[in-house]
Order: structure tokens, then C-alpha cells, then sequence
């Protein structure tokens, strides 16, 4: 009884172990499942619903901006029915309900859809395999994370059906507002969005201890840490973020809840007055100490959601250039050093709050220097490329995309860095055009690099190429048409949190020319939403009809998770493979292949 | 294939997998108490001036029982004392003596436990009484012979009561620093609490020591109750590893003694917290 289980109790049912005698049922096999792959998949198919269900919440939410007060077609009727008159009449989407898509879509885009596609699917699936482990270290606490994050996942959706609606205050859930949004209901959308993070929390809490003592532990033998590849480094360095940046939040988030519930003040100041009167709180609470609680999670929690795409983009290049990656260890030590100052720049969030210029100063020069090892290591994978012989497949080309994407992401930072820009750009949608340049054409194009990447490791059979280049010339089109416009309309100031896109903001109807840009960022999205239709078509498509791989490392990789059979089988290896080089041997002079796999002896 | 080091440790590292899980997990648990310790100073340091009960928020101190919480550390420094006996005892293959010390550590959580609802209890049943002529007491109400728990000047109000019976604190000097204004209550030396009839007319407001009264009370429970929340998450794992999953033991006592070994391990670490807490919340 010593096989896969490690915190199963002495009578423990053990899965891995009745594997070998008689085929699991579908329950024990599909849903309460040990195994890291299954799980893996788990996560990747509940992470993509999430993703396009968060992007549809967006796309009712541009129609609004472009047509503010006009019924949204189709879909109007449709929230109308699903959702109440009050939220929706005729099919108009009341503020109400564009508060909460707002909130919800950054939740869910944030904690449901990239963190658990990044860290959860691609972490869990890819990680063992390029250590040579059989397994996640701990495959039973493995289980009850995911399980963990889909209770959270339904626990948000639900929270569309409470009375008052789901959560209506930002992703970012500031207090008071958050308390104060919706007293009518003890349990509102606000208690809902709160519980429903506790449990994410605590997911990712049990994922990232696993995915830490795996890599740590379950090392093969010839494993070193310099061996290992650059896609695991991201994954180990994102599990400490996760584990250490998230328990403040989760502090936070129990004090928010004994606010609403149990009406405390620990955010609540005192002589608080709203549109009601005076708040009938004992007070002196401090919001701003959410706001410290909240950053302190949530800017770790962004390098959370880009160093995982950056391992997967290293992959691919590496494999697509045919040429070992350029600066392996400086990209090493620079996302060791990107973990530790993440956790010192939280209140370059919080410059409009007058804290100060000393401190401001503090964050400014902290913001600065966590740029350099972005930097270092987008500028590694630029040069990378260079004399490369690159072969331009669909992964690769997302991967391409990633690189520019995610500069003009991280330079666009930089404005926002600095406190004397920020305060003209704070809370403007230059802030929403930065942050979705490294988020959306950065992170999400490296995710969908890695899909096409390691679908045929999973499935054993590829990914139609022309529906792949057309999903990805549309979307690289789209993804700009989208986000580019909103640089210049919050250069002209315009507030990101306007209902009526930004109208009553510039006030007497005097448009500088950048509310028009909101109808063609509407028809961008549509377009963008058009384009994944090739996607979906042909992730389930090619399950059937992809073209076969002919062999267990299709794309003549190196690294250990294509020393697997194809498809996996349960305990991944047939014997532990041992390591002899690093993890990037490609085109060695001499050899008699473009590449040499880390398991092959000289 | 089958995974490595679950019980036996790694020889670069040293240590078996759920060893290194346990100080992970140990690791982000400091950061979620550290959140709520920097929350406290945070609270703390920015409360309004003035004297608790005057001013509603201002921090109280002294409100908790210093005796109880001083056992209660004994009670905790104890248990972790034996939960370390216990894995020695198995260490030394001796399962008998292992039980031993474990059911010691476990009714030291469990009275632990007790004392602890006893204190929260007294909260409940304690109250801060501002007046309509701008003074406040704080006591506990005696209605019946009994101290009701959880009601405000609305209880009052809907009871219909034309006067409640209080069992008044005495202030003290040290409580109200000079220049506060407030009620003298004349008292026989060494008497801790004097009764007065108090008539509901005349009362503004009635709050138990609950979260919703204050920001003291509201980071207390808030610490206490998720401490308490470790402390019976702790008396399950081991109850259950000692009387229920000892069979392990005889199949694979090393692993089993690791488990021990882990779980003892989490059992520090919540001692560790309520050295923290008790000086924090009961002394400063
Ligand atoms: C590399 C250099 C970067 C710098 C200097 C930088 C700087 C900043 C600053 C100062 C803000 C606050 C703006 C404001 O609210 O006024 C901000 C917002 C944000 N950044 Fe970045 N950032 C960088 C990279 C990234 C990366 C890599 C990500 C994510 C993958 C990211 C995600 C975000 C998000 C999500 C927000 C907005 C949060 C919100 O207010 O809702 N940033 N950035
Ligand atoms: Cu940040």
C-alpha cells in the first residue's frame, strides 16, 4: 500500500493501487481522480469555461459602452429572463448588473480562468513529467485542490442568483464600498464572492505546497537544479508567490466577511456617511488596510499570472528555434528575483491614497528595479531567436506574439510606476489597456501556445494547423483592435468605471474624439469572439481527426515530459529515467540529431 | 513507477515529502497570522483618541482574564510538550506510552478549548451601557438571576423592561487615565463589581463585548476564533491518528511515526501563535 498515496490514511482507498488490478470506475477515474494528468485536464477544461464565460461577461458589458442604454440584441432578452426585470428591463443592462459583471469578470478572469489554467492545468500536467516524477508529491491533497476550486468556481456562479446580485465592487473588492454595496441582504453577492475565495485560497494554498515538495523532492536522479527547465523554475517560483502572497488576503477576506456579517468595522472608519446617513457602525476601522491586504496578494498574484506564460514560451521557443535558450541561468536568477521583489511593490497601487511621498518613493524605486529581471528575461527569449531556424508552427507563433505583447505591456508599467504619472493615469483605461496587455495578447497567447504545444503529448494527435493560424492571425488582430484604443482614451482621461462609457464623465457632451473608439472595440471583441470558434472547433475536432503523432516526442524536444509514452500512462515513466544534461541540447555540433533529450547518455 | 521519499528521507534534502509540505503549509500560515498581527497594530495605532467606553472604539484594555489566559498558555505549553513525548515514545517503539502522552496532549486541547468558550462566553454576557447623560459602564446584566447573552437597547426596548439590574466594573484609575470624565462609584476596597439599578429609559445604548462593538473585539475574536478553529483541527487529525489510524503502526510505523512527527509539528506552531496572542491581546 505504498504506492501513489502519501496522506491517505492507513485503510485509505488508494486509486493508483486498484489501477493495476481492475479498471477504475468512471467516478474514480474522471472525477476523483489522483492522477496529476487527469487532474490537470480537470483544470484545463473547467479553466477555459471560465475563460470564455468571463470574456462573455465582457462582451455584454462592451455593448453597454458602446450603446449605453440601448437593448443588447439577443443576449438582452436572454439576462432579462435569466437575471430579473430589475437587472435588465427590455434587455438593457441596468448599472447594477454592469457593476457586477465588472467585478465578476476580473474575478473570474483572474482566480478562475488564468491562475488555474496557468499554475492548476498546465502546473499539475507538465510539471511531474519534466521532473521525471510519477506523480504529484501528494496526489490525494492534488484531488482536493481541484475539487476545492470548482466549489469556489460554482460558489461565484451562484452568486449571479442571490438577491442583489452577484458581487458588484471591482475584482479588487475595496471596502466600504464592498460592505456597503448591498445592506438589504445578509447574503449578498459580496458574502458570496468572499466564501468563494476562501475556498480558492485554500486550493491554491494545497497546489502550490504540492507542486513546491514535487519539484523539491521528486527530482530523477542527474536532476540538478541548473538542469531543469526553464517552464518548471516559472512553475516553482509561482508556487511560492501563491503560498505566501495569498494568506494576507485570505485574512483579509475573513475580516471583510465578520464586516458584512457579523458588522464589524475593522474597515469601516468612523463617522462613515453615505447617501443614507450616518453608517451605524462602531467605526474606526481602516479601508485603506484592505487596500495593503489586498495588493499585497494581488501584485504578487500578477507575476503569478505571467511567469508560468514566460515558462511556457520558453519551451517553445527553445523547441521552435531549435537553439537552447539564450541565458538560461540569468532567466533563472531573475525569476527568483522577480519572487522576492513582487512583495515589496504592492502600493505602486495606491499612490491616490496619500500615503505620503516617502513611502511613495519607497514603492516608485521598487517598481523600477522589479522591471529589470521582466526585462532580462523577455530580452533572453528576444535574443534567443536570433541565427535561430525557426519553425513557424501555430505554437510558435503564439509564442512569438507573447514577446511584444508583453513589452508593451510592461512598458506601458512603467507611466504608472512612477507616482508623479500616476496620478493623471490612476484608475483611467490607460491602467485597463496595461494590465491587458500582459494579461490577454501576453499570458493568454502563451497558454494557448502551450495547448498547442502539449496537445499531442496529451492526446496523441495534433492540432489542425490552418484552423490554428487562422485562430491565431485573428486574435493577434483582434487582441490589439481591443486594447489599443484604450491607451488613448485614458490619456484623455477617461475613468475606467463608467457605465454609460464615460459620457457623463466628459460631461456636456464635449467627446474629445475617444468615445466613438468604444463602438469599434465593441466589433474587435465580436471579431475576437469569432476567432475562438477555431479554436473550439479544433481542440474537439482534432481529438478525432487531428493528425496522428507518430512518435512519443513529436516536436523533438528534449526535456523529460516527452520521455513519456504517448498517452501517459498512470505512474508516466516505465522506469525513472536519469538525467544527463541540461535541458536545452539543441543542435549540438557534432551530435547526430538537432537535439539531444536529457535522458540520453552520451 | 511509485513515489519517492514518503517515507524515507531524500538524501540531498534530507527530508521525506511530507515533511517539507508541512513546513510549506506551516510557512503560509505565518503569513496568514502575520496578516492579522500587522492588521491589529494597524487598528490599534489608529484608534481615535479617548478612553474606552467613552468613545465607542477607542482601544479597551484590560477587559480580558489574565488568570485564565495565563493557564491557558501553561495549558498549550504543555500540550506541546507532550505531543514531542509522544513522538519520542514512538521513537523509542513503545506504543503504550505513546498513547499516554497523546491523550494528555489531547485533553490539554480540549480544556484548552473549555476555557476559552468559558471566556467567549463572558463576552457574550458583558456589556458597555452608554447613559443618556453622556456617561458609559460597562457590566453585566443580571436579569432574573441569569446573565442574557447578545442583547442591545433594542432587547430592551422589545422586552418592554422598565429598569435592568447591572452588575457594574468598577473603574479604576488605571482604566480611566486622568482627565477622563466619568462616573465615581463609591466601593469598599477589593469589591470587583457593585450592582445598581439602572432604568431603560435612561439608557442610550446597550452593546455585549461582540465584533460589532469595536475593533478590539473584533480583531480578538477574529484571532482567537481562527486559532481555536487550528487548535479542534489539530485535536481531530490527532484524536483520529491515535485512536482510530493506530493501526498503522503496526503495518508501517515509520511512516507512521513521521505522521506524528508532521501533525506534532502543526501542534508547535499553534502553540507558537498563542504566545504571541496571549501577551498581544490580554497584556499590552
Ligand atoms: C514590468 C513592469 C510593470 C510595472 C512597472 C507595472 C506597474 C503597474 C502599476 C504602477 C499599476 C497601478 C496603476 C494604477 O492603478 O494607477 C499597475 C496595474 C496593474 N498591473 Fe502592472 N506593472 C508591470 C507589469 C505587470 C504584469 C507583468 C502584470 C500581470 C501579468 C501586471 C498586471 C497589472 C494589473 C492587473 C493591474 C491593475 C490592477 C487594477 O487596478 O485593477 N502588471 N501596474
Ligand atoms: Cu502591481
Amino acid at each position: 500500500m505504498q504506492t501513489a498515496t502519501t496522506h491517505a490514511p492507513a485503510h485509505g482507498h488508494d486509486h493508483a493501487h486498484a489501477h493495476e488490478h481492475h479498471e477504475p470506475g468512471f467516478f474514480s477515474k474522471y472525477i476523483f481522480s489522483t492522477d496529476h494528468k487527469v487532474i490537470g485536464i480537470q483544470y484545463g477544461i473547467t479553466s477555459l469555461l471560465f475563460l470564455f464565460f468571463g470574456f462573455s461577461l465582457m462582451m455584454a458589458m462592451r455593448w453597454q459602452l458602446a450603446y449605453p442604454g440601448k437593448a443588447i440584441p439577443v443576449v438582452g432578452e436572454l439576462l432579462r429572463k435569466v437575471l430579473g426585470d430589475e437587472m435588465a428591463s427590455g434587455g438593457v443592462m441596468s448599472a447594477d448588473l454592469y457593476n457586477s459583471f465588472g467585478a465578476m469578470h476580473g474575478t473570474i478572469m483572474v482566480f478562475l480562468a488564468i491562475v488555474p489554467l496557468a499554475f492548476g492545468a498546465f502546473g499539475n500536467y507538465v510539471t511531474p513529467l519534466q521532473v521525471g516524477a510519477p506523480d504529484m508529491a501528494f496526489p490525494r491533497l492534488n484531488m482536493a485542490s481541484y475539487h476545492m476550486y470548482f466549489w469556489g468556481g460554482v460558489i461565484m456562479l451562484a452568486s449571479f442568483f442571490t438577491p442583489g446580485g452577484a458581487a458588484k465592487s471591482g475584482w479588487t473588492s475595496y471596502s466600504p464600498l464592498a460592505t456597503l454595496a448591498d445592506t438589504s441582504n445578509t447574503i449578498n453577492g459580496q458574502t458570496m464572492w468572499l466564501l468563494g475565495m476562501v475556498m480558492l485560497i485554500t486550493s491554491s494554498l494545497l497546489g502550490s505546497v504540492n507542486l513546491i515538495t514535487t519539484i523539491i523532492q521528486l527530482r530523477v536522479k542527474g536532476l540538478t537544479w541548473m538542469r531543469l527547465p526553464f517552464f518548471t523554475w516559472a512553475q516553482f517560483v509561482t508556487s511560492f508567490l501563491l503560498l505566501l502572497a495569498f494568506p494576507p488576503l485570505e485574512a483579509a477576506g475573513l475580516m471583510q466577511l465578520a464586516d458584512n456579517l457579523l458588522k464589524s468595522s475593522f474597515f469601516l472608519p468612523t463617522g462613515l456617511v453615505t447617501s443614507g446617513g450616518i453608517v451605524p457602525v462602531s467605526g474606526g476601522g481602516n479601508p485603506l488596510l484592505w487596500q495593503h491586504l489586498f495588493w499585497f496578494l494581488a501584485h504578487p498574484e500578477v507575476y503569478v499570472l505571467i511567469l508560468p506564460a514566460m515558462g511556457i514560451v520558453s519551451e517553445v521557443i527553445a523547441n521552435n528555434t531549435r537553439k537552447p535558450l539564450w541565458g538560461y541561468k540569468s532567466m533563472v536568477y531573475a525569476s527568483i528575483g522577480l519572487g522576492f521583489v513582487s512583495f515589496i511593490v504592492w502600493a505602486h497601487h495606491m499612490y491616490l491614497t496619500g500615503m505620503g511621498t516617502t513611502i511613495s518613493t519607497f514603492f516608485q524605486t521598487t517598481t523600477m528595479i522589479i522591471s529589470i529581471p521582466s526585462v532580462i528575461i523577455l530580452t533572453s527569449l528576444f535574443i534567443s531567436l536570433w541565427g535561430g531556424s525557426i519553425r513557424f508552427n501555430t505554437p510558435m507563433l503564439f509564442a512569438l506574439a507573447f514577446l511584444p505583447m508583453f513589452g508593451i505591456g510592461g512598458l506601458t508599467g512603467l507611466p504608472l510606476g512612477f507616482n508623479a504619472s500616476d496620478i493623471f493615469l490612476h484608475d483611467s483605461y490607460y491602467v485597463i489597456g496595461h494590465f491587458h496587455y500582459v494579461v490577454a495578447p501576453g499570458t493568454i497567447f502563451a497558454l494557448f501556445a502551450g495547448v498547442y504545444f502539449w496537445y499531442p503529448k496529451i492526446t496523441g494527435r495534433f492540432m489542425n494547423e490552418i484552423l490554428g493560424k487562422i485562430h491565431f492571425f485573428g486574435s493577434f488582430v483582434c487582441m490589439n483592435l481591443i486594447f489599443f484604443p484604450m491607451f488613448i482614451q485614458g490619456l484623455r482621461g477617461m475613468s475606467r468605471r463608467m457605465y454609460d462609457g464615460g459620457s457623463t464623465y466628459f460631461g456636456n457632451g464635449v467627446d474629445p474624439g475617444v468615445l466613438k473608439l468604444n463602438e469599434g472595440i465593441l466589433h474587435a471583441a465580436l471579431a475576437l469572439a469569432f476567432f475562438q470558434l477555431f479554436f473550439i472547433v479544433n481542440f474537439f475536432w482534432s481529438l478525432y481527426g487531428g493528425k496522428k503523432a507518430e512518435s512519443s516526442n513529436p516536436w523533438n524536444a528534449t526535456t523529460l515530459d516527452w520521455a513519456t509514452p504517448t498517452p501517459v500512462p498512470h505512474g508516466n515513466f516505465e522506469t525513472a529515467p536519469t538525467v544527463y544534461r541540461g535541458p536545452y541540447e539543441y543542435s549540438v555540433p557534432g551530435a547526430a540529431r538537432d537535439f539531444i533529450p536529457q535522458d540520453q547518455k552520451d | 513507477m511509485e513515489i519517492p521519499y514518503t517515507v524515507k528521507p531524500r538524501p540531498d534534502t534530507g527530508l521525506y515529502n511530507a515533511k517539507i509540505g508541512i513546513w510549506l503549509f506551516l510557512a503560509s500560515e505565518v503569513m496568514l497570522f502575520g496578516a492579522l498581527f500587522s492588521s491589529y497594530i494597524l487598528l490599534r495605532v489608529g484608534a481615535p483618541d479617548g478612553f474606552w467606553p467613552d468613545v465607542p472604539t477607542a482601544w479597551p484594555h484590560g477587559l480580558l482574564n489574565v488568570p485564565l489566559g495565563t493557564f491557558n498558555t501553561a495549558v498549550l505549553i504543555t500540550s506541546s510538550m507532550t505531543v514531542m513525548m509522544a513522538w519520542t515514545a514512538l521513537k523509542e517503539n513503545n506504543f503504550a506510552k505513546f498513547r499516554k502522552f497523546m491523550t494528555v496532549t489531547l485533553l490539554c486541547a480540549v480544556l484548552f478549548l473549555c476555557i476559552k468558550g468559558y471566556e467567549y462566553n463572558d463576552k457574550f454576557t458583558h456589556y458597555v451601557i452608554r447613559l443618556k447623560d453622556g456617561s458609559a459602564l460597562t457590566g453585566h446584566l443580571e436579569i432574573n438571576g441569569s446573565s442574557p447573552r447578545f442583547w442591545t437597547e433594542d432587547t430592551l426596548a422589545a422586552k418592554k423592561l422598565e429598569s435592568v439590574e447591572v452588575l457594574q466594573d468598577i473603574p479604576t484609575v488605571l482604566r480611566y487615565p486622568s482627565g477622563f470624565k466619568h462616573e465615581e462609584v463609591a466601593h469598599e476596597p477589593g469589591e470587583h463589581h457593585i450592582k445598581r439599578e439602572i432604568k431603560t429609559a435612561d439608557i442610550q445604548s446597550l452593546r455585549p463585548f461582540v465584533p460589532a462593538t469595536g475593533t478590539f473585539f473584533a480583531i480578538y475574536f477574529t484571532m482567537t476564533f481562527l486559532h481555536a478553529l487550528h487548535i479542534i483541527g489539530g485535536v481531530l487529525v490527532m484524536g483520529y491518528m491515535t485512536f482510530v489510524g493506530g493501526g498503522m503502526w503496526k503495518t508501517e510505523p515509520e511512516r507512521y511515526t513521521n505522521r506524528i512527527e508532521s501533525v506534532g509539528l502543526f501542534w508547535h506552531f499553534v502553540d507558537l501563535v498563542w504566545i504571541f496572542l496571549f501577551p498581544v491581546m490580554y497584556l499590552l
